[in-house]
């Protein structure tokens, strides 16, 4: 039997973005000792990627917003695939999540009279993304990172223990959630980065917030991290995942030079006043503007310009579309021949406001392609294209209490649950996501937690895991050598069950070629033989995964730490692929070449993934109605473009319309 | 594109010592420092140790010193080098060497702790504060901060000196203090707390002798010492020699909030 370190807690939360910092705050708060652990150095999440700022109707700038406009807002963004209670939710909260940063020391930008600013962002109605400059996500890691830290300075001036009640394993990387003999959440088992050493974490409840499956793609905003973990820990702990088949392309990434293909140039560029425009010089987007959104989109330039200046009377310009719109269009005007040099379309600030005001408004977007790109974006368009950015799909998750379906003990927060976006997140929903959803995960993992439930760990498993960890290293000298490091039971070189034969894989290969196919045959816009094809190249992969070697020792191996994140990005790819093959209809985040309609009949239909064996199955289920109440929010002609036929008929016998 | 072989020299090891390592590794156009470092990761050493995420200058992981001096690897472009420049990439020398590239930087976390948290002010609930603009662009311009630590990594007082690191905080940590003793709203001083006679008597103020090297190799080009550094040392004077200066300042101060 291996032997691995244990420590006790009450609730573990397992990433420290900003989803699980606030759950942990929380957590914390309600008496739960808790304890976080992070892929990276605490602070360093990718919550501090995020740009334009957090969605919530706090009705600073415009006096009529409010939660049931934000709330429409999202259910249209989604294309009414969200959990309209999340929705719900998301809305009501976000204004209090948002105020109650500023009480641990936030700073926003103001408005004139000294309250939070508000800016414009795709698919919102009004000016609404609370922000600081184009760094809104420090802003928020930032200040959760430092009310964690004030919590234990709280904990050390009366216990004499800064970590007693709120720990921080920085440089850690969870691979199993561990169960009691029912089922039942009893911990974690994780190695840290740095010595390589194993250690269990046992704890009654788990909070999930792991961020995406970026990482998976070749071309992506997302950092390294984004490796699907938390979807692939739900997995194979047996909670299914929904929505996978959505993912976000956000429109605007920088395309040229190669190596920084892919980061994100923010939605604020669009927000306060940047243009997109092709190689003809035209402003494509308003060639674009679908149905469901004819009404609510300038027609003329001359309107979406004065639109900035006096919204109450002009309809907005249609680069303000939601993201999924604007991905498709330039897709589209690329593979017509009206592309940049470098594959792109150009998007443009540079005559639409003075350079001050560019450099005061987007300092990082100036910084980013002057030291990145040579472009001065005061003088010259950008050059941008669509970027993997958002995966809308995730663990399926009660909408108040965030528990995970099916493993009691499992909560998960933010990116890496499903069903808040529907098919496609607007911009800035993120930031209030997290912080709804990380709040109420925290909240209701540590009452769970001090319920008293919970048995053991079984020692089985624990081996298991450590097994699991160590195969990478197979018989070779490679366990050898590192700080303790255990080996791998299995000496034969056949690791998997069925004794693979071939030579040994490089894990750094493997992951280039799953980005490219995920990137080329489950991109944005999808077809059926291709996602076919993806899925064969995936099961190939998985074969060949199970022959990946890793040289050196445990401490700080960049290349185990990537055999074994695969496991992740593999079944996370294999999702995708499944899910997008099985929806028959284009919807958000997900583009179907071969159905390009969106489809009323698809409204009400999830799809679940489970582990199935090896292999990933797939299962339909139909969503719970929407509640009248949040129906009447909306006129009866908007409903038409979208819910199903037996929907509509229900609707109108209750409307006795 | 044209691609070329660069020569890199990198520092192999880990607490028990270690060595420069020489590589020949390929190069393309617009590539940055990390994107040749992970080169050599996927085609030469997969176990070559750095520390990495956003790969775009905005979470400040992968400090490192290139040819000696601190910069991010990821905003550091290979056009500002010549082609035929050795290329020397070794761990920040202020911290100790866990292992290749990466350092224990866990004095910055312990520096964090030691600086009390923002007060809020009493009476005044979520959804109430008001604050100008004016006002919060001075300590906005600290939170830009992406605690790569550089600023910590080249600040003479303890580069080269275990000695001072128990007394002082370090750039990144005054600048904290100086954060939130310019937040227009931190009640600190009416709970009892004197951040400004804290960075002078428990930070390290004093060992600061404004050389601006921390601002020299800021990445997000913060004036740490003009704007944090400088301006914490003239009001720790208005504390300690003109009590009428310090009542002034705290009188206009509460005016503005």
């Amino acid at each position: 039997m291996t032997h691995v370190e244990r420590e006790q807690w009450d609730v573990v939360v397992v990433g420290a973005g900003g989803a699980g910092l606030r759950a942990a705050i929380e957590a914390r708060r309600a008496g739960a000792r808790t304890a976080v652990i992070c892929k990276s150095l605490f602070g360093k999440a990718h919550t501090v990627m995020a740009e334009g700022g957090i969605a919530a109707s706090m009705a600073n700038v415009h006096p009529q917003d409010d939660w049931k406009t934000h709330f429409r807002d999202t259910m249209r963004g989604g294309k009414f695939l969200n959990q309209w209670r999340m929705a719900e939710l998301h809305a009501q909260e976000a204004p209090e999540r948002v105020w109650e940063l500023e009480t641990w020391g936030a700073l926003f930008d103001r408005t004139p009279d000294g309250r939070i600013s508000q800016r414009n962002f795709g698919g919102h109605e009004y000016p609404r993304l609370a922000h600081v400059g184009d760094r809104t996500g420090l802003e928020l890691l930032r200040t959760l990172q430092q009310r964690s830290v004030g919590l234990q300075q709280e904990d050390h001036r009366e216990t004499g223990d800064h970590e007693g009640r709120l720990k921080v394993f920085q440089e850690f990387t969870v691979t199993r959630i561990l169960k009691d003999g029912d089922g039942r959440v009893s911990g974690v088992f994780c190695y840290e980065r740095e010595s390589g050493r194993f250690l269990v974490l046992e704890a009654p409840a788990v909070v999930l917030a792991t961020g995406g499956i970026g990482k998976s793609f070749k071309v992506t905003s997302n950092s390294w991290e984004y490796t699907g973990d938390g979807h692939a820990l739900a997995l194979l702990a047996g909670a299914p995942l929904v929505n996978m088949e959505f993912v976000q392309f956000h429109p605007t990434g920088m395309v040229w030079p190669p190596s920084v293909k892919g980061i994100l140039v923010t939605e604020s560029v669009r927000g306060d006043g940047g243009v997109l425009r092709n190689s003809e010089g035209r402003r494509f987007m308003f060639d674009y503007v679908p149905d469901v959104f004819k009404e609510k989109y300038a027609e003329t330039e001359e309107e979406g310009d004065r639109w900035y200046e006096d919204p109450d009377h002009n309809r907005r310009p249609p680069e303000l579309l939601p993201r999924d719109e604007v991905a498709r269009a330039i897709n589209s005007e690329v593979k017509a021949g009206r592309g940049s040099p470098h594959g792109g379309v150009f998007l443009d600030v540079s005559t639409r406001m003075p350079a001050e005001t560019i450099r005061r408004r987007l300092p990082s977007m100036y910084h980013q392609f002057k030291e990145l790109a040579d472009v001065d974006i005061t003088a010259e368009a950008m050059e941008v294209g669509p970027t993997c950015h958002y995966v809308m799909g995730g663990v399926n998750v009660d909408s108040e209490t965030a528990a995970t379906v099916g493993v009691p003990g499992l909560f998960a927060a933010g990116e890496v649950a499903g069903g808040m976006h529907g098919s496609n997140r607007l911009g800035g929903n993120s930031l209030s996501d997290l912080l709804v959803f990380g709040r109420r995960a925290g909240l209701y993992a540590a009452q769970y937690a001090l319920s008293g439930v919970g048995g053991g760990i079984v020692a089985a498993d624990v081996d298991a895991a450590a097994a699991e960890a160590l195969a990478p290293f197979g018989s070779a000298s490679g366990a050898s050598g590192g700080h303790g490091a255990e080996r791998n039971a299995d000496a034969s070189g056949g690791r998997g069950p069925e004794g693979d034969a071939g030579p040994p894989e490089n894990p750094y290969t493997l992951h280039q070629e799953l980005q490219q196919t995920m990137n080329d045959l489950v991109g944005i816009i999808r077809r059926e033989g291709e996602m076919a094809e993806a899925l064969d190249r995936i099961a190939a992969l998985r074969a060949r995964a199970r022959r990946v070697t890793v040289e050196g020792h445990r401490q700080f191996n960049p290349g185990w730490h990537l055999a074994l994140d695969l496991r992740n990005m593999l079944l996370v790819g294999e999702c995708v692929a499944r899910a997008a093959l099985e929806r028959t209809e284009s919807r958000g985040g997900h583009t179907r070449e071969d159905y390009p309609a969106m489809d009323r009949a698809w409204r009400p239909v999830n799809l679940l993934c489970r582990l199935d064996g090896d292999g990933i199955a797939l299962e339909r289920t139909r969503t719970e109605p929407i509640r009248p109440d949040l129906l009447a929010l909306f006129e009866q002609d908007e409903l038409a473009k979208y819910l199903a036929e037996e929907e509509l008929e229900g609707l109108e016998g209750s409307h006795g319309a | 594109m044209s691609t070329y072989d660069a020569r890199f020299r990198v520092w192999r090891g880990d607490v028990d010592g270690g060595e420069l390592t020489d590589y020949t590794v390929e190069v393309h156009d617009g590539e940055v420092v990390l994107d040749v470092v992970h080169r050599l990761q996927a085609t030469q050493t997969p176990d070559l140790a750095v520390r990495w995420n956003c790969k775009a200058g905005k979470c400040g992981s992968c400090s490192a010193e290139i040819n000696g001096r601190p910069r991010l690897l990821c905003m550091t472009r290979m056009s500002v080098f010549a082609r035929d420049e050795v290329i020397t990439v070794t761990p920040m020398r202020a911290f100790p060497v866990v292992r290749d590239l990466v350092t224990d930087v866990s004095f910055n976390y312990a520096k964090a702790r030691e600086i009390p948290a923002f007060v809020p002010p009493a009476g005044v609930g979520p959804g109430e504060y008001r604050m100008r603009q004016e006002d919060v662009e001075r300590s906005q311009e600290f939170r830009k901060c992406i605690e790569c630590f550089l600023c910590q990594d080249t600040c003479h007082v303890v580069r080269d000196h275990e000695e001072n690191k128990g007394a002082f905080a370090g750039p990144r940590f005054l600048m904290r203090v100086a954060e939130l003793d310019m937040h227009p709203l931190d009640a600190a001083e009416e709970a009892g707390l004197d951040r400004r006679r804290t960075a002078q008597e428990e930070h390290g103020l004093g060992y600061c002798n404004i050389t601006k090297c921390c601002t020299e190799v800021c990445p997000e080009s913060i004036h740490i010492t003009d704007n944090a550094l400088i301006p914490m040392k003239e009001r720790v004077v208005d504390r300690k020699y003109d009590p009428l200066v310090w009542l002034g300042n705290t009188i206009r101060r509460r005016k503005t909030t």
